[in-house]
């Protein structure tokens, strides 16, 4: 007992770190004499240690483009070298020495797709009870925990998002049993033996929070407060108020959720807020602005057509499915043109997948919510629905300067399509991840197989 | 064509609808369709078909067109069966949390093979028109189990903007002989099939002293898809049973039409060792008209399903090794079975199943599009759209009146914008029983409203 007591102070010294959000990104407090910490200055806990793996200058040609910001190129190239975008554009850009030139006649280029909601990891596949870690649900709060301490790196779902969805980068959020769920975490979508390994360098932290019905069922049920839509708001209204003291005021004990906390307070953590209602996501736009943080994207967020000039003024990204409802009260009114509506309305729009077979085919979905707003009169590029899966995404995710759309510079995370992504008949033909060539169609040995589908029956199957 | 004009005239039919009785049957002649008529084969071009008193009349490329017909030119576009949904739940469920919409499942019954999900199923639920709007005109409805292997007996329905959605009550009987049926027998497999044996007995011994009309002999195929009669006992008042029985009398007698080989027995199992285990079943009870459902291994034994003759009613896209049962899943699982020999129809038991049909065309779309993809089998064009009508239709015993276009057959028709396996596709008009339905719901009314988020004049209440 006493030795257990004694790991769980070192665990927790270990933790404290310098409450480093994840990688280059500055501290989240400041208060770094206070932190129980035996890292040096500057240190993260839990470090990325992913490196991009080995790649060869890769040229693709007369291929369509869409370059993930809106831009459509008719016969164009996309050249990558050394894990970098190197250039993008019409005719005949030059090849670097020694580059692999690829005929994309017919095909499409993508920036790697992006799923800013997904539980790959937390919530693996096989779905059984020991693998049940996406929802610490024994307190409505838990900014404490981080999902990165959850994450199984070898969930099988990893390399059918890669196969069949072109995913390349995903953030691994919390459940939404709690109206504060604790940390995520950004990953890049490649297998390595450690969560460390997967993660994206320098991506910040978000943090999960959810209203409406789950918390206050999960807790209501318990006779535990909340068990109300009002319970929900006095809980995280007095979360955030006792955050701020702790923040404001430095004579206390370092405690790791309000660190978490605080770090949304300064604005280096960037909230996702699982939030189905219209009513309820203006109410919680208030307590943020009550509470003194920046709401970076709802979740889910059916009913955001019903509100797209209040996002678009608070400068919040939806993040939703193309046509999910009726699984519970608060989808009752989801409508598949809630894309359209919004990107009419001018807010920023994002699909996202919460799910481990959507996430192969958020391509399919763009293309449902695009083609219900041009049918209801909203006229919108395809390349712009391009940009909701990519660019969006990486922008609420704080990676856009990193990757998201085909720019000089950002890493050579690229998917080549072999038919337009927009249609049902189309697939990825080529994955690059950082310029390395990690999913191909056309090579069983570029086919990731996790250690639990090892020695299985189907194992490297075309899945 | 433009939206403009589409949703005009799904506005006109919609206020139709509310002012009137659903519109009556009357002929139509579709001309210079791209006709698909639901049986794998390929699209006939320039293609006329004929409904007449709710029925296909014609259906063809050398078609007469009838005197008073409402002629309709399709330009070219497709024009197919209604989507016929392989494993559904549509209309036993409005709000899966809201419990006191959902009939899907009864935990606390004392019944279970005889739950008849007919009275339950609500045409009105929101899935109906849901649905109907994107092409979906039939499905098969099955009950969840909850207290025992056996769910209850599930039904045909027809998605028709009306209150007589049962085609055919009592189709089948559904049972869950994986791990899922280990859970519901008592916690393990040899449990299952215990139970299972069980039950078939004693209905097999009350078949055999069975007053159930028309006796115990084999019926004809027409009786018994017309409607499976329920076992007279389950009208009497008659319990007298021999001792040591597990089922109750309702549950036994619901059986004997199973065992008897009436009724169609769906069982889902996942995994090839289930599959084989379940085909077992046939040797031991030779009249059991079995059906696969689930079945995500299925390629791995694929030409022993073949050899037995049973078909299957797969997920499509099933792809992760969701449990131990479905380790070898495969998106290429269906066409590998049906490159065997395995008759194979699309369904989505346990996925979205009440609310979200409207994923069978993009299912079957995906299914074509894994034909470019080296070292994975998909299906043709053709034949995945067969996999979503006709087959399921003949699967199910009612190939010969619904699934297809063809002589004889329903009025279930379906206009398309374009290739209705693509997603940027919609259904024009849709026909149901040769009736021409309303492609309106509650996701349009909103959609309406919501325009633009603003507030007018007056509040958004006041918009409708």
């Amino acid at each position: 007992m006493k030795s257990t007591t004694g790991i769980a102070a070192a665990l927790l010294i270990a933790l404290g770190g310098c409450a480093n959000t994840g990688g280059s990104t500055a501290s989240a407090s400041s208060k770094a004499d206070k932190q129980p910490t035996a890292l040096a200055a500057g240190e993260a806990p839990f470090a990325s240690t992913y490196r991009a793996y080995p790649s060869t200058p890769t040229v693709v040609r007369n291929v369509v483009i869409y370059d993930g910001e809106g831009a459509r190129i008719d016969n164009g190239s996309v050249v990558m070298s050394g894990g970098e975008i190197l250039a993008v554009g019409d005719g005949n850009l030059a090849a670097p020495a020694g580059a692999i030139e690829i005929d994309g006649t017919g095909k499409f280029v993508t920036p790697g797709i992006i799923d800013v909601h997904s539980h790959l990891g937390v919530y693996p596949s096989p779905g059984v009870q020991a693998h049940s870690d996406g929802n610490e649900a024994t307190d409505p709060t838990t900014p404490d925990v981080w999902a990165e301490h959850s994450v199984w790196p070898q969930d099988p779902g990893f390399s059918r998002a890669m196969a069949n969805g072109g995913i390349t980068s995903l953030q691994i959020l919390p459940g939404s049993a709690n109206l504060m769920g604790g940390r995520s975490v950004t990953l890049k979508n490649v297998y390595s033996r450690t969560v460390q390994g997967m993660k994206f360098p320098g991506a910040p932290y978000g943090f999960k929070m959810a209203c409406g019905e789950n918390p206050k069922r999960v807790y209501g049920g318990r006779g535990r407060k909340p068990s109300t839509r009002m319970g929900n708001f006095a809980v995280n209204r007095q979360t955030w108020a006792d955050a701020r003291a702790y923040r404001d005021n430095k004579d206390h004990k370092y405690d790791l959720g309000n660190e978490t906390l605080s770090g949304v307070l300064d604005g280096k953590i960037l909230v996702h807020n699982h939030c189905y209602r219209a009513d309820e996501m203006a109410q919680v736009i208030d307590m943020a602005k009550e509470a003194g943080y920046n709401i970076t994207a709802f979740h889910h967020a059916v009913e955001s057509y019903k509100i797209g000039d209040l996002l678009r003024e608070n400068d919040i990204c939806s993040a939703i499915w193309a046509d999910w409802w009726g699984f519970k009260m608060e989808a009752y009114d989801a409508i598949p043109e809630n894309a359209a509506i919004l990107q009419n309305a001018g807010a920023c729009v994002i699909i996202h997948s919460d799910d481990e077979n959507g996430i192969q085919r958020l391509n399919q979905e763009a293309a449902k919510a695009l083609a219900d707003g041009r049918r209801m009169g909203i006229q919108i590029s395809d390349a712009q629905a391009i940009r909701w899966l990519t660019y969006n995404a990486a922008k609420a995710l704080g990676i856009e300067d990193k990757t998201g759309s085909l720019k000089p510079g950002k890493m050579a995370d690229v998917v080549l399509w072999n038919g337009d992504p927009l249609s049902v008949y189309s697939r990825p033909e080529k994955v690059w991840v950082d310029g390395a060539l990690l999913y191909d169609a056309d090579d069983p040995a570029r086919r990731a197989v996790s250690d639990f589908e090892l020695g299985q029956p189907g194992a490297g199957d075309v899945k | 064509m433009s939206a403009l004009t589409t949703s005009l005239r799904a506005a006109l039919l919609a206020g139709l609808a509310i002012a009137t009785a659903p519109l009556a049957a009357q002929t139509y002649a579709i001309t210079g369709a791209k006709l698909i008529t639901g049986d794998g084969s390929a699209p006939i071009e320039n293609g006329t078909i004929v409904i007449q008193n709710g029925k296909v009349v014609a259906a063809g490329s050398s078609v007469a067109v009838p005197a008073g017909a409402e002629r309709i030119d399709a330009g070219g576009k497709y024009v197919t069966p209604g989507i016929f949904a392989g494993f559904s739940r549509v209309g036993l469920v409005e709000v899966d949390a809201v419990s006191g919409t959902n009939d899907t499942q009864a935990n606390s019954s004392p019944f279970n093979a005889s739950i008849d999900v007919a009275p339950a199923i609500n045409p009105t639920d929101t899935a109906f028109s849901v649905s109907r709007a994107a092409g979906v005109t039939r499905a098969v409805v099955s009950p969840d189990a909850a207290t025992s292997i056996f769910a209850g007996q599930g039904a045909l329905v027809d998605l028709g903007e009306d209150f007589d959605a049962v085609t055919i009550p009592r189709a089948f009987q559904f049972a869950e002989m994986g791990e899922r049926g280990a859970r519901e027998a008592g916690g393990s497999r040899a449990a299952a099939h215990t139970l299972f044996r069980n039950a078939l007995r004693e209905a097999r011994d009350f078949g055999n002293r069975a007053n159930v009309r028309g006796g115990g002999a084999a019926q004809s195929e027409g009786q018994r898809l017309s409607d499976v009669s329920p076992d007279l006992r389950m009208l009497e008042s008659n319990a007298d049973r021999p001792q040591d029985v597990l089922l109750t009398r309702f549950d036994a007698a619901a059986l004997v039409p199973v065992v008897q080989g009436q009724q169609r027995l769906l069982v889902h199992v996942e995994s090839a060792n289930d599959i084989l285990r379940t085909l077992d079943l046939k040797k031991e009870f030779p009249n059991l008209r079995l059906v696969l459902v689930g079945a995500s291994e299925g390629w791995r034994v694929a030409d022993r399903i073949a050899a037995s003759g049973v078909p299957v009613i797969a997920s499509a896209l099933n792809d992760l090794p969701a449990s131990f049962e479905q380790l070898a899943a495969t998106q290429s699982n269906i066409g590998r079975m049906r490159d065997a020999g395995v008759k194979v129809a699309i369904g989505m038991i346990d996925d979205n199943d009440a609310h979200q049909l409207r994923y069978a065309s993009q299912y079957a779309g995906n299914l074509v599009g894994l034909q470019k993809v080296p070292g994975a089998t998909g299906l043709t064009w053709d034949e995945a759209f067969a996999a979503i009508s006709g087959d399921v239709a003949d699967i199910m015993g009612v190939g010969d009146r619904y699934g297809h276009l063809r002589v004889g057959a329903a009025g279930d028709v379906v206009l398309w914008s374009g290739d209705p396996l693509e997603l940027s596709s919609t259904p024009e008009r849709v026909w149901i029983d040769g009736v021409e339905q309303s492609l309106d719901n509650r996701q349009a009314r909103l959609r309406e409203r919501y325009r633009t988020p603003q507030e007018g004049v007056l509040p958004k209440a006041y918009e409708r």
